[in-house]
């Protein structure tokens, strides 16, 4: 009982310890070797550019937030619809699922600027290139979920007489919940990253300036700090829907997944 | 009363020209080494596969309207084969809400099947927060809800440890004596064979054979004494020998 509850204060306390011991290091070393802030800037100018900069990097992180949100939905909605037409017919899925491997490897950095001159609609070109990234994780995850309905149990709704609608429903898409929810969580990363790229390729594309055109921006203007500090937004940003969709994950299997339960007492 | 029958002669690589009459009331345990097809006779009992040859009838009572009965043959597999995002209530309820009816009377059905298990007060619990055990009886409740012509069970006890399965073996006997249900046992265990059946059918190694069938006239009701009486353990010995000359024909 102590050496778990030690355990758990250990899992907060020790990465902020060796994120402090970092940081701390990273200070020292900028200001004992003088190294000019364009080059890198020690960790409190960032933290100091992060309150200057922050309102309006704030704004631009919600344009970016916006992209990859819908690109989130849009990759859950036509990934989940995607991978349900793959489990129905299955010549669907053998002629479709390479095409969906094929755009899946395809660098989304080489096709964006194509997106971008075929979609004139700014964010929704946007949108396409971060859907693009991020719906293959969720039709692979989810297919195999569908697919993995156990065997007596489809046979025993056989037995039953149970229709196909009733097998997808009371048994394949259970099955498949979890499944498609560890996809969720590594789209809900893959949305952020191909909206950044697309918002790179894409420039300002329009009125709004998104997170990634600022950290070009500063780039070019050689303010560093400024740019560690919509890098350092954009992690956050990262790690909270991460945290979100685990979280959301959690909540919707943690009678019966593994992957939700606590450590077996005793 | 007519007698439930049913008959199979199937020419499947996994089972020759067997021929087997399953009297109405019957508890027929089914031995024979492993591989011998016994899960697959089971099945093509059951409905779930086709005899490559041969032919399987059910000759079930006339009484019974089909929309009433969602099932008339209940099966329970070697796992307990739950669904985990259900909990016991739910996973029992199944038959009825595959046949879309989950009235007040089907619900009370499956409390009424749960302790009829042994599982009372555990209506809500998740497949995980139960041992092998009790998941098992979930599963024989699952079978049991629709009251089934015939009950299939495919070496149900298995994976169970001994005093598990001793327990259930007790329990699956008065439920059986007090229903008379029709079942068709699968197992390995000849000692659980001879205590639970009115009739043993010895099967041979693949291609699986009937290689004999044998009647246990032990009295009913059937207890825990029996496992020490003269009488069982003779039975048991009939059924060691036929289940060895069976396995050296084939092998041969």
């Amino acid at each position: 009982m102590r050496l778990r509850r030690f355990l758990r204060l250990w899992r907060i306390v020790a990465p902020l310890a060796v994120g402090a011991c970092f940081l701390t290091l990273w200070e020292v070393v900028v200001r004992a070797e003088n190294v000019p802030p364009y080059i890198l800037p020690g960790p409190l100018a960032i933290a100091a550019s992060l309150w200057t900069d922050g309102p309006s990097l704030l704004g631009s992180l919600l344009v970016t937030l916006r992209v990859t949100l819908a690109a989130l939905a849009a990759a859950a909605i036509f990934g989940g619809a995607i991978a349900l037409l793959f489990s129905l017919s299955r010549i669907l899925e053998l002629s479709l699922f390479p095409y969906a491997v094929i755009l899946q490897v395809t660098p989304i950095v080489a096709i964006a600027p194509l997106i971008i001159i075929w979609v004139r609609e700014p964010f929704l070109a946007l949108l396409v290139c971060a859907w693009i990234v991020a719906f293959f994780p969720i039709v692979a995850n989810t297919t195999v979920g569908l697919n993995s309905a156990d065997r007596n149990l489809l046979a025993l709704f056989r037995l039953y007489g149970a229709s196909r609608g009733q097998v997808l429903r009371y048994l394949k898409l259970p099955t498949a919940l979890p499944y498609f929810l560890a996809g969720l969580r590594i789209s809900g990363g893959l949305a952020l990253i191909g909206a950044v790229v697309a918002e790179f390729v894409a420039g300002t594309g329009g009125a709004e300036t998104g997170l990634a055109f600022r950290i070009l921006e500063a780039g070019y203007r050689l303010a560093i700090p400024r740019l560690f500090a919509a890098l350092f937004l954009l992690s956050l940003t990262g790690i909270v829907i991460y945290l979100v969709l685990d979280g959301l994950s959690r909540v919707l299997l943690r009678h019966w997944h593994e992957s939700a339960l606590e450590e077996e007492e005793g | 009363m007519r007698a439930i029958g049913k008959r199979f002669r199937s020419g499947l690589s996994a089972l020759e020209a067997i021929d087997l009459k399953i009297g109405r009331g019957e508890f027929l345990s089914l031995i024979g080494p492993s591989g011998c097809g016994k899960s697959t006779l089971l099945r093509i009992i059951a409905g779930l596969a086709e005899p490559s040859q041969g032919e399987r009838d059910l000759l079930l009572p006339a009484d019974r309207d089909r929309h009433t009965s969602p099932a008339r043959v209940g099966f329970v597999f070697q796992d307990p084969t739950l669904m985990p995002w259900g909990t016991a209530f739910d996973n029992a309820l199944l038959p009825f809400r595959i046949a879309g009816r989950v009235g007040p009377a089907e619900r009370e059905r499956v409390r009424e099947e749960i302790r009829a298990v042994g599982l009372d007060g555990f209506e809500h619990a998740y497949p995980r927060q139960l041992s092998g055990g009790m998941r098992m009886r979930v599963s024989i409740a699952r079978a049991l809800v629709t009251d089934p012509d015939l009950l299939l069970l495919d070496e149900p006890f298995a994976a169970l440890d001994e005093i598990t399965r001793m327990a259930l073996n007790d329990d699956l006997l008065r439920l059986w004596e007090s229903r008379r249900t029709t079942v068709v046992f699968v197992t390995h265990s000849v000692f659980e064979s001879v205590y639970l059946s009115t009739r043993i059918a010895v099967m041979t190694a693949r291609p699986g054979r009937i290689a004999a069938d044998l009647p246990v006239e032990l009295p009913q009701p059937r207890g825990s004494a029996l496992r020490t009486s003269p009488a069982y353990a003779a039975i048991c010995a009939t059924v060691s020998e036929e289940l060895a000359r069976a396995m050296t024909e084939g092998s041969q």
